[in-house]
């Protein structure tokens, strides 16, 4: 290096979307990882959207083997993962092919050249070299050897060839990070304490990463480096978090707030698994989980664990949740606290595994054998899943209620900044045990205790609970069960008025927990054209696409429901201040079918079922087409 | 003459009352020689917890047609257009021969039922019944089994309070409600996923599962493995009827192949699970097998697992007289007993049919000697329950055996960490260690950074 290179010219934006793409093998997910940390430390606003096969290492170089990390950052507010790609960073032919697409008119395509032989083209399904036949016309086109590059800069560690290989990603994300100007250290710091055991690997990636970054400088396919400026977020502690680790912390908070020890019994599952390896560390917190033989088994402990006066807790994702319907019921029937969490992925059966979708719905909400009322809360983004999972606690043990936490895929992948939480602020759990003196006895004097017998199925006036009597209570001994039980003595009943009033009840003290709720925020315009309805993890899509409707001179709202079940008061005044309702779901239309049933109305249903997010364009575009009828 | 506070645990009503051919559904084959079937009258309710219908469900319509005993495996008698099976083993008694008499009270229980005789003064037998009017057929086994435990909890239990029952679903699963503990009815063959979460918890509670053959075996069969390897501490008291009790009368996973039920009724064709066998090859540590007719017996065993520590696997041979009568009589009845049974126990000699025969191990082959013409008890197997081999040889070869008696008591016992003690164990552990967690330094943790 003779002359030091020029410094390369940097431009300002406002918010950019990448996409790493390579085989599953590349490591992908940790690149777009550290990359979402550093934008984290330059104080972007950002979403992320994982997005990788079922397979753990798919056959290298195949189509359907490409795992992806797409990241939107910007300085001001950012809804969703993006829907065009600015950058897309592709490690091979097959990463080029699935996701060129969407790379917008004029972005930019980062391609590692070293992977486009012969054998690579033929595996991606390509005739003809896509870097020659004039495919990437029209694109910002960075041609880099990265695969060449890696092995120069580690050429004297003394790596085995495939060793060097691996850390070719470690140069992607330095040259990544380079032209995007965001700090390198975050990733030098995670990489040190990585390979902190093997101090060749460790060095081996501490250089790939720092060549990636300083190739940027010398190689003169960049015209330009880009620059984001910080976000305006609330100030106060920031961490980055994905969904399934704000669930994990919710329920510890959960603990604590209520001063129970947290019983969390499962069976792994994609995308929900996570949730295990989070709690699974957190044993001095209070947590025990517990690995069941299967998903019955799970949630089976968990209701153990309740009837024991902990907080029994179960996750999982469609498929496991269809297994416990039925000591779902038991836990309604008994009427004991229980969070049950489904982590939605793409179904029917076995499904989409690796890939977000919201169908369980109507399965939280119905899906069991009898009447069978359930509480069901979904949290709007990543960060939002620790108070979701906070407030099912904390309903579940107030109400004496199994409550379900419909997350997916897309949320519990996912990461945005997340503002730490004032542990003190957080409201106390009240949980207060039947004891002797507090419990409702019966007139039928027990010899043995001189006192009556106590009656399970006494309730609170107000909440409708029952009393919570934990075995090894003196004078409290009682039976609970899957039978009907009588409403005053709590003993096995089947009389017809007494089910049908039982039946109420249990209906009754679902409805009541809405009665604590505030009523539904509408965001964007209270009366007009189009009301814009929906739940979960679709929030940041569907505020994006009324803020561009709106843009236009529509008078669009947006409600985001967080409570399914019951509904929050004021939706059906809300709905009524509006022409139309649209209601988008990543399913084939569920809770539109509630809205029609309750309230009814023609609500007009937009479905997505490709494993995806919606994009906003989406969205905006069907609140046109709503319009456009009339 | 039993005290009046006896009567939970008592079968109300009559004694059975043949029904009346007419009762038979026409669909039902009838071998020869099959007695009337019998309906349990309905047992009123009385004052207390309100009243429950009686078992089954609906109340038993058409109960099965007896079928002479025979070993799980026995092809015994059939007619001659069912289905051909394999050859079987010999049944235990030669087709047609004369069953062993249905003694006139098909159930015991314990006549002073008070446990005063156990000389106990802290809690006595009544404090362990509850109000609940019980609701099994008369002359269900299953009253003698709540008699027992009723009577053998004052001497076990160290509080009440302390103790819990959780069941499944089946006749058998009720006993939670007569039990005047904690108990939890759940669903049917879950009885093991409720416990294991329990116990992981509140590992200071004394945990009974009461189940079934049908919820143990069959839908629940995964979780009774996973239970025993696991070591739960707990008992686990198995009611086993070779039937399906409560949905009235379809065979079992312990049925034998050839059982006329109505869910079978040119025969079964189900190879049967041998419990014990299932419990050692899940690794269980306590592994026994009692009698519902054998009061005293049952008591020995309820003691020795509630001692153990770890899952105690206690097999019973119940009697339901309904859709499955004298399916255990072999073994329970007088003139059968001698013969079909032997009491085994740990460091003493193997032998029985009242001390004329014994057991030895030859090669691996268990084999009975008669004791006679200088062979004494000291030249039969001396029973070992801590070796496994031995065990597995006992469990397996006399139950096919039809010329070799049954092995009743503890089979097999080994000392191994609970899981709900290692569990808590870490959990103990890993706090002392790193000290209680800090919800608001957990909430910090990691990358974080800071703005305004
Ligand atoms: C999920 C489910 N499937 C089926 C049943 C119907 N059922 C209730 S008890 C039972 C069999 C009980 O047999 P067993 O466990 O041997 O108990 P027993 O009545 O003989 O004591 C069946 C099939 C049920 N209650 N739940
Ligand atoms: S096991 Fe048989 S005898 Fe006992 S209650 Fe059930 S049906 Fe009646
Ligand atoms: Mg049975």
């Amino acid at each position: 290096m003779t002359d030091a290179p020029a410094p390369t010219p940097t431009k300002a934006l406002d918010d950019v979307v990448v996409l790493f793409a390579g085989d599953s093998g590349d490591g992908m997910q940790l690149t777009g990882g550290q990359f979402t940390l550093a934008t984290a430390h330059a104080r972007n606003d950002l979403a992320t959207l994982p997005d990788f096969p079922a397979e753990i290492r798919a056959p290298a170089g195949t189509l359907y083997g490409v795992s992806g990390f797409q990241l939107h950052f910007g300085s001001g507010s950012v809804l969703t993962p993006g829907d065009e790609i600015d950058l897309l960073v592709a490690m091979n032919p097959a990463a080029l092919k699935v996701h060129l697409p969407r790379v917008r008119a004029g972005g930019a395509v980062l391609v590692n050249t070293n992977s486009f032989g012969d054998r690579d083209l033929s595996l991606a399904g390509y005739d003809a070299n896509p870097l020659e036949d004039g495919t990437l016309d029209g694109y910002e086109r960075h041609d880099v050897e990265l695969t060449r590059l890696t092995h120069e800069a580690l050429a004297e560690t003394g790596l085995s060839k495939q060793e060097m290989d691996r850390a070719k990603n470690m140069f992607a994300l330095g040259l990544s990070l380079w032209l995007y100007t965001r700090p390198v250290e975050p990733a030098r710091h995670w990489i040190r304490s990585k390979f902190e055991a093997t101090p060749d690997l460790r060095d081996a990636n501490l250089r790939a990463l720092d060549k990636g970054y300083h190739y940027g400088d010398i190689s003169e396919s960049f015209v330009a480096r880009y620059e984001v400026a910080p976000a305006d977020l609330p100030p106060g502690t920031y961490r980055a978090i994905r969904g399934n680790e704000a669930l994990a912390l919710g329920l510890v908070a959960a603990g604590a707030k209520s001063g129970l020890d947290v019983f969390y019994g499962t069976y792994p599952i994609t995308p929900a698994s996570d949730l295990l390896h989070a709690l699974a560390k957190y044993k001095a917190f209070g947590v025990k989980t517990f690995q069941a033989e299967d998903e019955i088994a799970a949630i089976g402990s968990a209701i153990g664990a309740s009837f024991g006066g902990t907080l029994g807790v179960t996750a999982t994702s469609g498929p496991g949740m269809a297994l416990k319907g039925e000591f779902l019921g038991l836990a309604t029937m008994v009427e004991l606290p229980l969070v049950v969490i489904d982590v939605q992925r793409a179904g029917p059966s076995t499904g989409m595994p690796t890939k977000t979708e919201q169908s369980d719905l109507l399965m939280a909400i119905y899906g069991r054998n009898g009447d069978t009322p359930t509480p069901v809360i979904a949290p709007r983004t990543p960060g939002e899943c620790f108070l979701a999972a906070f407030h099912a606690a904390r309903i579940a043990l107030t109400y004496m209620t199994p409550v379900i936490v419909l997350s997916d895929g897309y949320l519990g992948n996912g990461s945005e900044p997340w503002l730490v939480p004032d542990a003190d602020a957080l409201p106390d759990i009240s949980v207060s045990f039947a004891e002797t003196a507090s419990a409702a006895l019966s007139d039928a004097v027990d010899p043995a205790s001189g006192k009556g017998a106590f009656l399970p199925y006494v309730r609170d006036q107000e909440t409708l609970a029952r009393g919570w009597a934990r075995p090894g209570t003196a004078g409290l001994e009682h039976r609970v069960g899957g039978l009907e039980k009588d409403a005053r003595t709590g003993g096995v009943s089947y009389d017809p008025e007494n089910h049908q009033r039982m039946t109420e009840t249990r209906a009754e003290k679902v409805a009541r927990i809405a009665d604590a709720f505030p009523p539904v925020e509408v965001e964007g315009d209270e009366d007009g054209d189009v009301l814009v309805v929906g739940w979960g993890s679709t929030y940041g899509a569907i505020k994006k696409a009324v803020q561009g409707a709106r843009a236009e001179g529509h008078r669009v709202g947006h409600i985001q429901l967080r409570w399914l079940n019951p509904l929050s008061p004021g939706l059906e005044e809300a709905i009524g201040r509006f022409r139309h309702v649209l209601v988008p779901e990543l399913n084939n239309g569920q809770l539109v079918r509630i809205l029609r049933e309750r309230f009814l109305v023609p609500a007009r249903s937009l479905s997505k079922v490709q494993g995806l997010p919606f994009q906003a364009r989406e969205i905006e575009a069907a609140i046109y087409g709503v319009m456009s009828e009339g | 003459m039993p005290p009046p506070d006896d009567s939970a645990a008592r079968p109300g009503g009559t004694p059975p009352q043949p029904r009346g051919a007419e009762g038979a559904r026409p669909d039902t084959p009838q071998p020869a020689g099959t007695r009337k079937p019998v309906e349990a009258p309905a047992v009123p309710p009385v004052d207390g917890e309100p009243g429950e219908p009686a078992i089954p469900e609906t109340g038993p319509d058409t109960p099965a047609p007896r079928t002479p005993t025979m070993p799980p495996a026995g092809g015994g008698p059939r007619k001659a257009d069912g289905p051909k099976l394999p050859p079987s083993k010999k049944p235990a008694r030669p087709p047609g021969a004369p069953r062993p008499a249905v003694p006139p009270q098909a159930r015991t229980i314990d006549p002073e039922g008070d446990g005063a005789a156990l000389g106990l003064p802290v809690l006595s037998r009544k404090d362990f019944v509850s109000g609940a009017d019980v609701r099994w057929c008369p002359g269900c086994g299953d009253y003698a089994v709540l008699a027992a435990v009723q009577r053998a909890l004052p001497e076990l239990a160290e509080t009440r309070e302390n103790v819990v029952f959780i069941s499944g679903i089946g006749c058998s699963s009720r006993f939670p409600y007569y039990m005047n503990t904690y108990g939890f009815h759940s669903i049917h063959g879950r009885a093991p996923a409720i416990a294991t979460g329990l116990k992981a918890t509140r590992p200071e509670l004394d945990v009974w599962v009461v189940t079934g053959d049908g919820d143990a075996l069959s839908i629940g069969a995964g979780h009774t493995a996973h239970m025993l390897r696991r070591n739960v501490d707990l008992q686990v008291l198995l009611f086993n009827n070779q039937i399906y009790g409560l949905t009235k009368g379809q065979y079992s996973p312990t049925s034998e192949v050839g059982k006329v039920t109505k869910s079978s009724p040119y025969g079964s064709l189900d190879h049967p699970f041998n419990p014990a066998a299932l419990a050692l090859g899940a690794d269980g540590t306590f592994v026994a097998r009692t009698l519902d007719r054998d009061p005293k017996h049952m008591q020995a065993v309820l003691k020795a697992g509630h001692a153990h520590r770890g899952t105690s696997l206690i097999e019973i041979y119940q009697n339901c007289n309904i859709f499955n009568d004298g399916a255990f009589f072999d073994f329970t009845e007088r003139d059968s007993k001698p013969l079909r049974a032997i009491m085994v126990e740990h460091g003493k000699p193997a032998v029985y049919a009242n001390g004329t025969k014994g057991l030895v191990v030859d090669g691996l082959k268990v084999r009975s000697i008669d004791l006679d013409g200088g062979r004494t008890a000291a030249d039969c197997l001396t029973y070992d329950s801590s070796d496994k081999s031995l065990a597995f040889l006992m469990a397996d070869q006399l139950f096919w055996d039809a010329d070799l008696p049954r092995p009743f008591g503890v089979l097999y016992q080994e000392d191994r960490p609970t899981y709900d003690a290692l569990l808590n164990e870490q959990v103990a552990e890993v706090t002392r260690q790193r000290g209680r967690g800090e919800l608001a330094a957990l909430l910090a943790s990691g990358e974080t950074w800071t703005i305004g």
